[in-house]
């Protein structure tokens, strides 16, 4: 699926805000067809990225390749910009009708009316807006309005689309619905996307790759996989939701394991480390397992603890757990277990996680 | 479809304005004529200036300001030729070589105007300065220009005459307005003021003011032509001015002035003098 | 009517009345000299409000939309000059066209031509000031998104320009009505002279001076249909896009 030759390629990327760097990006690949997002706190320069890229904000210093070719004197930088689409988080849409909202990025191209009212249909249609075409951009709800800025970006038949937390001001229903359609659009056209969120569930869902960013740089970029469940320090761990982050040393080996003590307990995890290293395990919620008869069941895991219950808050369809068992932990479970186990606050419960599950970050990898 | 509604709407705004285009008269043939408001209300040069134009196809530009103004500009070299009737000025306009040519065209008379119940009883007398004085001691309310018009400056001779004088007196008030707008503030406060008949005679009907005190000889008003005198100021169209003044004094043009204004109010507006001396005047 | 006193609001009334029926007398029978008047007024006003758009918003926009040292100073010059007194305005373009003033070569004193001058000089910042606030108000990351679709520069004042086009007509509105009424730079810079630089408040002044009342209010009420009707069409134009 992904042709060998990049579609955009960034060295050496850095932006400057009165005297600060607020962006620095050694290096960027990103292979035609591949859709990207740029997770990361407010703050991080995920708008920052995606407007250098675009052009529309001018790096103190690096380059931009498109296609190969490299975007810098005035002529190729206008050229360049035509061949993408940007969408806002607002829908920023003009003071007239939805068709001539979306017809305007082809009004800027000089494109022949016929023609023009074909795409626009075309695209209108795709995303379940073609009834409201006549309609004034000023009547539209949230969805329907951010559908029409998407439609607009898409009629231009971008070769990238850069979509700036484009979700974020919609209720749930809206942003579902739109992201289910954005989804099938972007299978369908194969269009390079990049887009920033701070809703990791989103970068889940969407991407091809995500990229972490703080600070101006990019920490981690891979598969979504690669990035949840192997986060390469502290704050990719949070930053993805990885909610139990626990520092410790290594007292002992077991030939491909070995054990760290953390307030007195000890937890066995898969890797390399030597003994005396200090290492950080991380453990998603979703690997913990909670039970109430400690005698009674068998388990694999080799971690099996005592915890206490001090925490039970919801995240609606999961509820959170946060225990004590000489170190803080946090679990997912459903409500249904929730339920058929008494879970409540202050409870004692077996705690137990497996080996494999938990991701070692050890200090000298950076 | 829309848009060529819109071309073709500013289409027409633009072709309208292209008729502003009026023709730019030729420099050699522009006339700066700088007279007083009065000359211009009584109506006489709506009549005599087409007859000029027609003549000798200069084009007249009018500036009607007040008399002290009308001299600047021909002192600036703003203006080519003078029709104005403040004689002191005049004469030291002349003699500071400003002008030239100050030829007498024509004359009208100032009047006392005020309310007929008359409180200073100023009625019928002959002399202008002793009604002033009487109004001084009357303390009844007068209206004065003061805007340095040619009639302010003649209401100023005539208290200077009376040897009085009434700046700062509460019965003494200064519009700074035209004589036809001062001649209402009178009508309504029923006050005193002096006024060209001409003015006087236009607003007559619906004013409710008398003739109190006419035909003193200090009450007359003569108009002289002056040129601006092109050594002072080479840019001035010393030709057209002198066509100009020649033609106020003309034959023809003084037998217009003479029955101007008799159709409309029984009575001409202007008495024509060319030729004559300005001593002769009033007798 | 007037049996010798006056009853001062007797007199108003009947002056008022007078006024009136003398300006549909003026315009049923189209008197040619009244038509002259107000078709100036129209031209002069009108080709000054033309001016000073082109002028206003060109740099209202360029202002607007650029950062340089010393933009507040030229942003508060600009609205300054919105509330510039137009006598003053009068005084000093009358000193720059006289004769022998740096100007008078042209020769363009006392003539309609120096009427429209001095009209744009007290409308451009009036544009300009309008403008300058219309565009700043739209929001902020709407520059980006139009170039984001591929706008060059100048495609994106236009669109940015049509998207303020509410406050805009506002200003051609604001100017239109400062110019149209004004006097005092008009009798300066114009002269007033009959059937060539007189307009119609010029000529109120003068019939007003005169004494004859009349005349002046039916001239006055003349000028506030043209205005009236001018403002309309504006108005039409403006409100129309609001409903769309």
């Amino acid at each position: 699926m992904n042709e060998s030759k990049p579609i955009l390629e960034a060295k050496n990327l850095e932006v400057r805000k009165g005297g600060t760097i607020i962006l620095n990006v050694p290096f960027l690949l990103i292979p035609k067809g591949e859709i990207l997002s740029l997770i990361g706190p407010n703050g991080a320069g995920k708008t920052t990225l995606l407007q250098t890229l675009s052009y529309l904000f001018k790096p103190f210093q690096g380059e931009i390749f498109f296609k190969g070719e490299k975007v810098n004197a005035n002529h190729s930088v206008f050229e360049y910009r035509r061949k993408l689409a940007m969408v806002f988080q607002e829908p920023l849409l003009f003071d007239t009708t939805v068709f001539d909202n979306v017809a305007s990025g082809l009004k800027i191209r000089r494109m022949k009316k016929q023609e023009i009212r074909r795409i626009v249909m075309e695209h209108l249609d795709q995303l379940g807006m073609g009834h409201l075409s006549h309609r004034s951009a000023r009547t539209l709800s949230g969805g329907e309005a951010q559908r029409t800025s998407l439609a607009r970006a898409f009629a231009i038949q971008p070769e990238v689309l850069l979509l700036d937390e484009p979700f974020a001001s919609l209720d749930p229903p809206s942003r579902e619905s739109l992201i289910e359609d954005l989804e099938r659009i972007l299978r369908q056209t194969r269009t390079t996307t990049i887009f920033a969120t701070h809703d990791r569930l989103e970068a889940l869902r969407l991407s091809d790759r995500i990229a972490v960013m703080n600070g101006g740089k990019i920490l981690q970029i891979g598969t979504p996989g690669e990035v949840m469940n192997h986060p390469v320090d502290e704050f990719v761990a949070s930053f993805v939701g990885v909610e139990t982050v626990l520092t410790g040393r290594v007292i002992k080996r077991n030939g491909g394991t070995f054990v760290v003590s953390i307030s007195g307990k000890e937890i066995e995890a898969v890797g390399e480390a030597h003994l005396g290293e200090a290492v950080i395990l991380c453990i998603r919620p979703e690997n913990v397992t909670l039970s109430i008869h400690p005698s009674k069941e068998a388990t694999s895991a080799r971690n099996v603890f005592l915890g206490k219950i001090v925490k039970i808050t919801s995240l609606g369809l999961y509820q959170k757990v946060q225990l004590h068992c000489g170190f803080p932990l946090v679990a997912y479970v459903t409500h249904h277990s929730l339920e058929e186990l008494s879970l409540r606050e202050g409870k004692e419960v077996k705690v137990s996680f497996k080996a494999t599950a938990i991701h070692v970050v050890r200090k000298k990898e950076k | 479809m829309k848009i060529n509604r819109w071309i073709i709407l500013w289409g027409i705004v633009f072709l309208i304005f292209i008729s502003l285009m009026t023709p730019v008269h030729a420099q050699q043939k522009t006339i700066i004529l700088a007279t007083t408001t009065s000359t211009q209300d009584s109506g006489l040069l709506d009549l005599l200036l087409p007859i000029f134009e027609k003549k000798t196809d200069y084009f007249v530009k009018t500036i009607a300001v007040g008399s002290g103004q009308a001299m600047t500009m021909g002192q600036k070299g703003e203006a080519d030729v003078l029709l104005v009737h403040s004689p002191a000025a005049e004469k030291k306009f002349i003699s500071e070589g400003y002008g030239m040519n100050r030829r007498l065209v024509m004359h009208n008379d100032y009047i006392i105007v005020g309310p007929s119940e008359d409180p200073a009883k100023i009625k019928g007398l002959k002399s202008s300065s002793e009604s002033f004085k009487k109004i001084a001691s009357a303390k009844a309310l007068f209206l004065s220009r003061g805007d340095n018009s040619g009639t302010n400056a003649k209401e100023k001779d005539i208290w200077k005459a009376a040897g009085i004088n009434p700046e700062g007196e509460k019965w003494y008030q200064q519009t700074g307005l035209g004589m036809g707008q001062t001649l209402n503030v009178a009508a309504e406060k029923k006050g005193y003021t002096l006024a060209d008949r001409g003015t006087y005679l236009a607003l007559k009907k619906n004013l409710g003011l008398d003739i109190l005190v006419e035909g003193d000889a200090i009450l007359l008003n003569i108009y002289h032509v002056i040129e601006v005198n092109p050594a002072k100021w080479p840019k001035v169209n010393a030709a057209g001015a002198r066509a100009f003044a020649d033609f106020m004094v003309s034959k023809e043009t003084q037998e217009i002035i003479k029955t101007f204004g008799v159709e409309k109010f029984g009575s001409p507006l202007f008495f024509p003098d060319a030729g004559k001396k300005e001593e002769e005047l009033g007798k | 009517m007037v049996f010798g006193y006056w009853d001062l609001g007797g007199v108003k009334m009947d002056l008022i009345l007078e006024g009136i029926k003398k300006a549909f007398w003026l315009l049923i029978t189209f008197d040619p000299e009244v038509m002259g008047i107000t078709l100036l007024s129209l031209q002069v006003s009108g080709t000054a409000t033309l001016v000073s758009l082109l002028i206003g918003i060109s740099v209202g926009t360029a202002v607007a939309l650029s950062k340089f040292p010393g933009r507040r100073i030229v942003i508060s010059l600009i609205n300054t000059g919105m509330g510039l007194p137009p006598v003053v305005v009068g005084l000093f373009v009358t000193i720059f066209l006289w004769r022998n003033g740096p100007l008078g070569f042209f020769r363009i004193l006392y003539t309609p031509t120096a009427m429209i001058i001095a009209q744009t000089v007290i409308a451009a910042p009036i544009v300009m000031g309008i403008t300058l606030v219309a565009i700043q108000q739209l929001p902020p990351k709407l520059r980006l998104q139009i170039l984001a679709l591929g706008a060059t520069r100048l495609q994106m004042v236009w669109i940015l320009i049509k998207e303020a086009k509410l406050p805009l007509l506002a200003a051609v509105m604001a100017g239109f009505g400062g110019v149209i009424s004004e006097v005092g730079a008009s009798i300066m810079v114009g002269g007033n002279i009959k059937g060539y630089s007189r307009v119609l408040t010029t000529a109120t002044v003068m019939e007003t001076s005169r004494g004859n009342f009349d005349i002046a209010i039916a001239l006055g009420i003349i000028l506030l249909l043209m205005a009236y009707f001018i403002n309309l069409i504006l108005t039409q134009i403006q409100q129309r896009e609001r409903s769309r």
